[in-house]
C-alpha cells in the first residue's frame, strides 16, 4: 500500500515538473528583465492596494502655504500648484493607471477572443464579416480612436477604460483568428471532432487552451499600451477627473509650471515610464519563454 | 499582379463601409439628445435647430447615415460648429503642418532605427546588441508627451536653445521652421525608431543565417561587403514596407505631441475639437486618418509584392 502511495506521489511530482506551464514559468524566471518587470509591477500593485496605509498625506489635501515646494524631507517628491503632496498623488495615481491597464485589457479580451474564435473556427461569411470589421477598426489609429470614443462617451475614468478597451479589441480578434487557423488543422482537433464533440466544445476546450500563450503575451503588451493611453486621455482631460489623482493629469498640470517647478513633471512621467517598461519587459520575457523553439 | 491588385482593392470596399459605420455611430454614443449635447452650454434654439438640420436628426438612423455618407462622398464632412468653417477645409489647412513634422520624424526614425538594428544583429550578444535593445525598450516605453515635456525643460527652459512651443511655416523661414519642429519630430521619431530597430534586427538575423550569405562569405568577400551588399539589401525591403505601417503610430503620437508643442496641425485639431465639443471635426479627423492609413497600407502591400519576385506571379 505504501509503495503504491509513494508511486502516485512520484508520478504526480514528475507530472508537475513536465507541465508546459511550469517549464515556461521557470524559463521566464531565468530572464532578468522579466523578473525585474514583475517585481516593479508587484510593487506598484502593492502601492495601489495599500495606498491609504503607505501614503504620507491625503492625495487631495491642498495647502496654500505649501504651493510648489521643491522636494524636501517632509515632501519627498515636492508639492504641486495647489500645495498637494506629489508622492501621495503618485501612490494614489497608481490605482487609476493599473485599473485602466487591467480593465481595458479585460474588455478587449472578452470581446476580441470570442469574436476571433468564431471567425477563425466557423470561417465563411461570418469570418469575412468579422475580418472586415476588424480591418475597419485597425484602420483608425489606436489612440485617435480611443480619444474619439472617449470624447463622445464623455470624460470619466470609466469611459476612458471602455474607450481604450474597445480600441484595443481588434488586435485580439486578429490574433485569436490567426492562431485558431493554425491550430484547427492539428491532429488533436481532428481527433476531437472525430469523437463527436460539438463545435463549441472543441473551440473552448481544445483550441482555446492551445492559443493561450499567444494571448497572454499580447495581453501583457496591450496592458502597457493601455496604461500609456489612460495617461494620455487623462492628460487631455478625458480620463480621471480632478481632483482625483492620475499620472496623466498631473503631467498636464506640470507643463504649465515647467520653469519654476520642474519636479512636478519628473515624477508622474517616471512612474508611467517604469510601469509601462515593466509590462513590456514581462511581455517580451513571456514571448521568449513561451516560444516552443526556445525549449 | 493585376489580379492581386483588383482583389486587394475590392477588399477595401467592405472595410471602408465599416469604417464609415464606425465613425457615423460615434455621434450616437453621445448621452441623451445629440443635438442638445452638441449645442453646448448655451443651448441656443437656433443652434440646436441647425444641428438637427445638419445631422438630419429628425430622420430614422439609416436615412441619417445615407445623408452622411452622401455628404462624405461628395467631400462634405460637415461644418465646424464653433468656427463655422467646413471640416474638409480645416483638415486641408492642418494636414501639411503635421506632414512636415511627420516626415522629419520618419527621417529621424530611419537614421536611428536601421543602423541600430543592423549593428545589434551583426554584433549579436555583445554590449552593442545589449545597448541597442535597451534603446528600443526605452523608445517603446517612454510616453511621448512626457519625453516632449522633458525636452522642453532641457532645451528651452534650461539651455534656451530651441523655442518651447509654436510653429513657423517652412515657406516663411526654414531655419526657424526647423527649430520649431525638431523637438516634436524627435519625440515622434524616437518611438518609431525603436520599432524599426526591432524589425531590422530580426530581419538581419534571419538573412545572416541564409545560404547566400554563407556563399558570399565562402567566396572570400570581406565581412563589410557581405553585410552591406548582400545581407542589408535583402533584409531592409520588408523593414521599409513595415515602416509605412508605422504611420498609425505617427498620427496617434501627433495628437499629444502637437498639443504639447502647440503645433497647429492635425493632432491639435482633434484635441481642440474634443475640448470644444466640435463633433463633426472629430469625426472628420478620424475618417481622414483611417483613409490615409488604408491607402498607405495598400501602397505598402503593392510595394511588397513588387520588390518580392516570389510573390509576383
Amino acid at each position: 500500500m505504501t509503495d503504491a502511495a509513494i508511486g502516485t506521489i512520484k508520478l504526480n511530482a514528475s507530472d508537475e515538473l513536465e507541465s508546459p506551464a511550469r517549464r515556461a514559468l521557470l524559463r521566464l524566471f531565468k530572464r532578468k528583465g522579466a523578473v525585474v518587470g514583475l517585481v516593479v509591477i508587484a510593487a506598484f500593485v502593492l502601492l495601489a492596494v495599500f495606498a491609504p496605509l503607505i501614503s504620507p498625506y491625503e492625495p487631495t489635501a491642498t495647502s496654500w502655504s505649501l504651493v510648489r515646494k521643491p522636494p524636501s524631507a517632509l515632501h519627498w517628491f515636492g508639492t504641486d500648484d495647489l500645495g498637494r503632496d506629489i508622492l501621495a498623488r503618485i501612490i494614489y495615481g497608481a490605482r487609476a493607471s493599473l485599473l485602466a491597464g487591467a480593465i481595458s485589457v479585460g474588455i478587449a479580451l472578452s470581446i476580441g477572443v470570442p469574436l476571433g474564435l468564431l471567425s477563425g473556427y466557423r470561417g465563411g461569411f461570418i469570418d469575412a464579416l468579422i475580418s472586415r470589421m476588424t480591418d475597419a477598426m485597425l484602420a483608425c489609429p489606436f489612440l485617435i480612436l480611443a480619444i474619439a470614443l472617449a470624447a463622445f462617451l464623455g470624460p470619466s475614468l470609466g469611459n476612458a477604460m471602455i474607450a481604450i478597451g474597445i480600441s484595443a479589441t481588434p488586435i485580439f480578434v486578429r490574433l485569436t483568428r490567426g492562431q485558431v487557423m493554425n491550430v484547427k488543422v492539428e491532429d488533436y482537433v481532428e481527433a476531437a471532432r472525430a469523437m463527436g464533440n460539438p463545435r463549441w466544445r472543441i473551440a473552448l476546450f481544445h483550441i482555446l487552451p492551445n492559443i493561450m500563450p499567444a494571448l497572454l503575451v499580447q495581453a501583457t503588451l496591450s496592458a502597457a499600451a493601455a496604461i500609456i493611453a489612460e495617461a494620455a486621455l487623462s492628460f487631455l482631460g478625458l480620463g480621471q477627473q480632478p481632483p482625483a489623482p492620475s499620472w496623466g493629469s498631473m503631467l498636464n498640470a506640470a507643463q504649465r509650471f515647467l520653469t519654476n517647478a520642474p519636479w512636478m513633471a519628473v515624477w508622474p512621467g517616471l512612474a508611467i515610464f517604469l510601469v509601462v517598461l515593466s509590462f513590456n519587459l514581462v511581455g517580451d520575457g513571456l514571448r521568449d519563454a513561451l516560444d516552443p523553439r526556445e525549449r | 499582379m493585376l489580379n492581386f491588385l483588383g482583389q486587394r482593392i475590392l477588399q477595401l470596399i467592405p472595410t471602408l463601409f465599416f469604417v464609415s459605420i464606425l465613425i457615423f455611430s460615434l455621434q450616437h454614443l453621445l448621452p441623451g439628445d445629440p443635438a442638445l449635447v452638441m449645442a453646448g452650454e448655451e443651448r441656443d434654439p437656433a443652434v440646436i435647430e441647425q444641428i438637427r438640420q445638419q445631422y438630419k436628426l429628425d430622420q430614422p438612423i439609416p436615412i441619417q447615415y445615407a445623408y452622411w455618407v452622401k455628404g462624405v462622398l461628395s467631400g462634405d464632412l460637415g461644418e465646424s460648429l464653433r468656427i463655422k468653417v467646413p471640416v474638409l477645409k480645416l483638415i486641408a489647412q492642418k494636414l501639411p503642418v503635421t506632414m512636415q513634422v511627420a516626415s522629419m520624424a520618419i527621417v529621424i526614425a530611419f537614421l536611428i532605427g536601421i543602423p541600430a538594428g543592423i549593428i545589434s544583429a551583426v554584433k549579436k550578444g555583445t554590449a552593442w546588441d545589449y545597448g541597442a535593445n535597451l534603446f528600443a525598450l526605452w523608445g517603446i516605453s517612454t510616453p511621448n508627451f512626457w519625453l516632449g515635456i522633458m525636452l522642453i525643460f532641457l532645451f528651452s527652459v534650461e539651455l534656451g536653445w530651441l523655442p518651447a512651443s509654436g510653429y513657423v511655416p517652412l515657406s516663411e523661414n526654414w531655419r526657424a521652421s526647423l527649430a520649431s519642429t525638431i523637438m516634436p519630430a524627435f519625440v515622434l521619431g524616437n518611438a518609431i525608431a525603436a520599432v524599426l530597430m526591432r524589425h531590422t534586427r530580426n530581419a538581419m538575423l534571419q538573412v545572416l543565417e541564409s545560404d547566400y550569405v554563407r556563399t558570399a562569405r565562402a567566396k572570400g568577400l570581406s565581412e563589410r561587403s557581405v553585410i552591406l551588399k548582400h545581407a542589408m539589401r535583402n533584409a531592409l525591403t520588408p523593414v521599409i514596407t513595415l515602416g509605412a505601417l508605422e504611420l498609425g503610430t505617427l498620427l496617434s503620437g501627433a495628437v499629444l505631441t502637437e498639443q504639447i508643442f502647440s503645433i497647429p496641425g492635425f493632432g491639435k485639431l482633434i484635441v481642440d475639437a474634443v475640448f470644444n465639443r466640435d463633433y463633426a471635426v472629430v469625426q472628420g479627423v478620424v475618417l481622414t486618418t483611417a483613409t490615409i492609413y488604408i491607402t498607405l497600407n495598400l501602397i505598402a502591400d503593392i510595394a511588397y509584392v513588387l520588390v518580392n519576385p516570389r510573390l509576383r506571379a
